[in-house]
């Protein structure tokens, strides 16, 4: 087998030699991506609770941490986690060509006729390692919203340090609903994600073991 | 020793929780990681329980005093809080504390003195006369409270770097420590303390501190959240040793810059 040969296996995911549809790098930061949500969604709730800013509050059981204090201590914790794992994602994403390739371009009338498709029944998962075009425009959107709701969150914890950053949100309190509605758009995706991954076992298959 | 009418320490727990309750859940201060269910989902993630340890808990404090030192790191001490028209400033200024407004202490202005302590070359203490006597100045600020609520006020007093120097502080000493009427307490790291906008503050809104907002005198800090912030202060000390404060302890960010 000649360089040329298995640079071109590299370049084409799905071939029949059977390389993964998602690298391991992928696959790790997924899973690491999954936890670190979890903990900063379950505590920001409880940290939200303190001072709602809708006539509504999140129920405890849902929320982490116990009490304000708590939640803070895992919120700022697990931002580690999520920074670090959401740059070295980012990084890889873009020097591999992974975005590139299986993001874009996304065109609006795919998107419209995947999206007639989906609920038609008719989109088919056959081939996992091509997305279609509403899978493409929701990937990219949650990656914007993960960029928005750290950036948001930089603004919120800092806003004298880093007051031009929070004066881009239109100040402090303007930054707490930025953050607000980033955090409502990833969990409707989390909630779209979870359901299609339980509907097409195979996908979440692939995001574990790589196939 | 001034006097003080009221004392919240040690008060029935049932006047703290009109306000605190928010805060925290009763009986478990410091046992903050009896979560819920999504402690439930976090143990299903990970496949252990790891939440239920005493060692969870060690590693989120680990964590918290890595962060007051990247907070630390992060802290401009040239870089100074935005400032607003005094149209900006919210009337009437929210109360806020961990006991009920009526329950604020009340500090004689004719017994009060300011004791300092510590590093300092002259450890005499200061009659309100003296302290009114300090040159002053105002701020027009934004006080951002731990819970996430903010509002703008004004402040005015003595810049405390300013203080620090009449009184012969060590500016090389770590930490400057607080002692409030009613048994409230909070420390600062030292570049913080010579923050051109950290103000031994004597008046709100033009008008001599009221007892609300911690008559004498508060220390305010914008470049800190509102629990950094001490009101009722009676007892300053600069330190090398951390004494940590009343939230502090209970397991808020000791750093809690902003």
């Amino acid at each position: 087998m000649s360089i040329g040969a298995t640079h071109e296996q590299a370049l084409t995911p799905a071939a029949p030699t059977g390389a993964a549809i998602h690298p391991l790098w992928v696959r790790l930061t997924h899973w690491v991506n999954a936890v670190a949500m979890i903990i900063m969604i379950g505590s920001g709730w409880q940290i939200y609770n303190a001072s709602p800013l809708f006539a509504f509050l999140f129920p405890p059981g849902i929320t982490l941490g116990g009490w304000l204090a708590g939640a803070l201590l895992w919120h700022f914790a697990a931002m580690w986690l999520l920074v670090v794992n959401g740059l070295v994602y980012l990084v890889l994403g873009i020097a591999t060509g992974r975005f590139r390739r299986k993001l874009v371009p996304i065109r609006p009338s795919e998107v419209l006729a995947d999206t007639k498709a989906a609920f038609t029944g008719k989109l088919t998962y056959d081939d996992l390692s091509v997305y279609n075009a509403v899978q493409k425009l929701l990937y990219l959107g949650v990656i914007l919203a993960g960029i928005v709701i750290v950036l948001s969150g930089l603004a919120i914890w800092k806003p004298v340090q880093l007051q031009e950053l929070t004066a881009v949100f239109g100040g402090y309190d303007a930054a707490r609903y930025v953050h607000f509605f980033a955090m409502a758009a990833i969990v409707g995706f989390f909630v779209l994600h979870v359901i299609m991954a339980l509907l097409v076992p195979k996908s979440l298959r692939a995001m574990i073991t790589g196939r | 020793m001034p006097r003080i009418r009221k004392n919240p320490t040690g008060v029935d727990p049932q006047l703290l929780v009109k306000d605190a309750a928010k805060l925290m859940p009763a009986p478990t201060r410091r046992l903050f990681l009896r979560g819920g269910a999504s402690l439930g989902a976090l143990a299903f993630l990970t496949g252990c329980d790891i939440v239920d340890s005493a060692s969870a808990e060690h590693v989120l404090m680990k964590i918290s005093y890595f962060n007051d030192r990247a907070q630390a790191w992060l802290f401009n001490p040239n870089k100074l809080a935005p400032t607003y028209p005094d149209s900006a400033v919210r009337r009437p200024f929210p109360f806020n504390a961990y006991y009920p407004e009526e329950d604020a202490p009340e500090v004689d202005k004719e017994d009060y003195k300011l004791e300092v302590g510590g590093m300092v070359d002259n450890k005499k203490s200061w009659t309100l006369d003296e302290l009114y006597a300090l040159p002053q100045e105002t701020q027009i600020t934004r006080l951002i409270c731990v819970e996430g609520w903010s509002a703008i006020g004004k402040w005015t007093g003595t810049p405390l770097r300013e203080f620090l120097r009449r009184v012969g502080a060590d500016t090389r000493a770590k930490y400057v420590w607080f002692r409030c009427a009613e048994g409230y307490s909070t420390s600062i790291d030292m570049p913080t303390a010579l923050h051109p906008q950290t103000q031994m503050t004597f008046k709100f809104d033009g008008e001599i501190l009221p007892r609300k907002y911690g008559f004498p005198m508060k220390v305010r800090m914008p470049t800190k959240l509102g629990f950094k912030n001490p009101k009722h202060v009676m007892e300053m000390a600069v330190t090398d040793k951390y004494l940590g404060g009343y939230w502090e302890d209970q397991g808020y960010n000791w750093f809690s810059g902003i």
